[in-house]
């Protein structure tokens, strides 16, 4: 595997920490005139989501980490696995739930997803930022209602709970943002 | 660029106004800066072989006042490899100046005014800390006094971003200390000047009678501006810190420099007069001034656009 040293650190730079694989979000370099020079990095954990903060001396080096982002269509899931096919290569990938996480909550057959790969194995996906799906259960709509003040809850049929306006009915095709979870508009059969 | 300009006048206007005289040195030298922190552009040439780009013009400067030029200030390009930052260019801008007669108590009022008339929104006046007292404050530990393994201690409990980093050099640990855990407190709208630093980082400072170098650095916030010292002005010091920086070189299989003969040739035929100081990053200044939030809005051209 590469290494690499301080002097290449950028952010988005994949870099294994502690065993995990890790990304740059942020490099500062500090240098007194006359003394050590350090960077100081946000790292954050690919596994964990967590970000930490980690000071190397200037010079030392790190081992890379081999991550990748490919998107990949996604196919079904047997309650354990999630599997995911790349369009180009057909290759057929099952990703745990620690990988899928949140996300499979958006997850409906055929989205294409960006799913990140260490070591060829799915560290994490990430649904389309927009996908569309069917309202599989909310209270009736109320006709004429057409103010969206208010609202009420719906769950798709992928299991996401989003917030909609009154008028919306079961079997309604709604657009969502899956990064913050908000119902955009009603979607054209 | 029209504030460039703009402090670059006044600084002239400063100097010369005190009785400085502006001078030039070269920025390409066949000798380089014996500090082992500093890691310089090496460039190779078919008639003199290697030649260096100055890290600063302390050296010629100083044989300038070696051969009695009296007060002299110079604005001047620096360059340092590897240094590239929100605060850092390769490429930099320096005002250097040595006052004949100084001490540094005199050179930080003389600094901190020029400071404060390039940067008005700086509260006036600035606050004199010395390096112990600034750790004590801030760490309640004694930076000259206190064992390897308290500081060590210390490191890894403050700075959680430290784990894994193995801080055996105690200058190193003293650095890492300053500029993450102390400096960061300094008050971000007002100068703050460090004195009295432990002798291992005295450079080229005078060791006064308490042990301790005659050094100060002025900052604002966290940001170091200036570095200055009460020079020393002895031939054999001089040559025995070149060569204990020679050994720290060869320590860490860093790359020799050739030492500066003719400093010490100079210094040789009379001590350095006595003086004090101070060079000044001019481009943090103008950040200061501009309320730029990286070096590149102060550069026509940063590095990484050329």
């Amino acid at each position: 595997m590469s290494t690499y040293s301080t002097n290449e650190f950028k952010n988005g730079l994949k870099i294994m920490l502690d065993s995990d694989p890790c990304s740059i979000i942020e490099n500062e370099f500090v240098k007194p005139g006359k003394g050590q020079a350090f960077n100081r990095v946000k790292i954050r954990n690919l596994k964990t989501g967590r970000v930490v903060e980690r000071t190397f001396k200037s010079g030392d080096s790190v081992e890379g980490a081999d991550v990748v982002d490919v998107e990949m269509q996604y196919l079904y899931s047997d309650g354990e696995f999630w599997y995911f096919m790349s369009p180009e290569t057909y290759e057929q990938l099952g990703a745990d739930k620690t990988a899928v996480g949140d996300s499979a909550k958006w997850l409906k057959e055929q989205a294409l997803c960006l799913v990140t790969l260490w070591n060829g194995v799915p560290l994490s996906v990430e649904p389309p930022v927009h996908v569309v799906l069917k309202v599989a259960e909310t209270d009736p709509g109320l006709r004429g209602d057409t103010s969206g003040g208010g609202g009420k809850p719906a769950t798709l049929e992928t299991g996401a709970v989003v917030r909609v306006p009154l008028f919306i009915n079961v079997g309604d095709s709604l657009k969502v943002n899956t990064q913050t979870g908000e119902y955009i508009a009603r979607a054209k059969e | 660029m029209r504030g460039r300009a703009a402090l670059l006048a006044q600084v002239r206007t400063f100097f010369t106004g005190r009785g400085y005289l502006e001078v030039e040195t070269p920025v390409l030298g066949r000798s380089g800066a014996a500090d082992a922190q500093l890691a310089q552009f090496a460039l190779s040439d078919p008639v003199y072989g290697s030649l260096y780009l100055q890290t600063s013009p302390e050296y010629t400067m100083k044989r300038l006042l070696a051969s009695g030029s009296g007060s002299i200030f110079q604005i001047t390009k620096a360059f340092r490899q590897g240094e590239v930052g929100r605060f850092h260019n390769p490429e930099f801008t320096l005002v250097e100046w040595y006052g004949v007669g100084y001490d540094h108590r005199r050179l930080i009022e003389e600094a901190c005014t020029l400071i404060g008339r390039l940067i008005p929104s700086l509260e006036p006046g600035a606050r004199l800390v010395s390096f112990r007292q600034a750790f004590r404050d801030l760490l309640g530990i004694d930076p000259i006094e206190d064992p390897m393994d308290l500081l060590q201690e210390c490191a890894h409990t403050r700075l959680p971003s430290t784990r894994g980093l193995v801080l055996d050099d105690r200058d190193a640990l003293l650095d890492l200390l300053m500029s993450h855990a102390v400096a960061p407190f300094f008050p971000s709208h007002g100068l703050t000047v460090i004195t009295d630093y432990p002798a291992s980082q005295a450079a080229l400072a005078r060791i006064n009678p308490q042990g301790l170098a005659d050094r100060f650095e002025i900052y604002c916030g966290a940001l170091e501006l200036a570095n200055g010292f009460h020079e020393e002005t002895r031939r054999d010091e001089y040559a025995a810190r070149f060569a204990a920086e020679a050994r720290k070189r060869r320590a860490r299989g860093l790359p020799a420099i050739a030492q500066n003969e003719h400093l010490l040739a100079a210094l040789a035929l009379g001590d350095l007069p006595d003086c004090a100081g101070c060079a000044l990053g001019f481009d943090r200044v103008l950040m200061l001034a501009t309320d730029a939030a990286h070096i590149n809005e102060v550069l026509a051209f940063p590095t990484e656009h050329t």
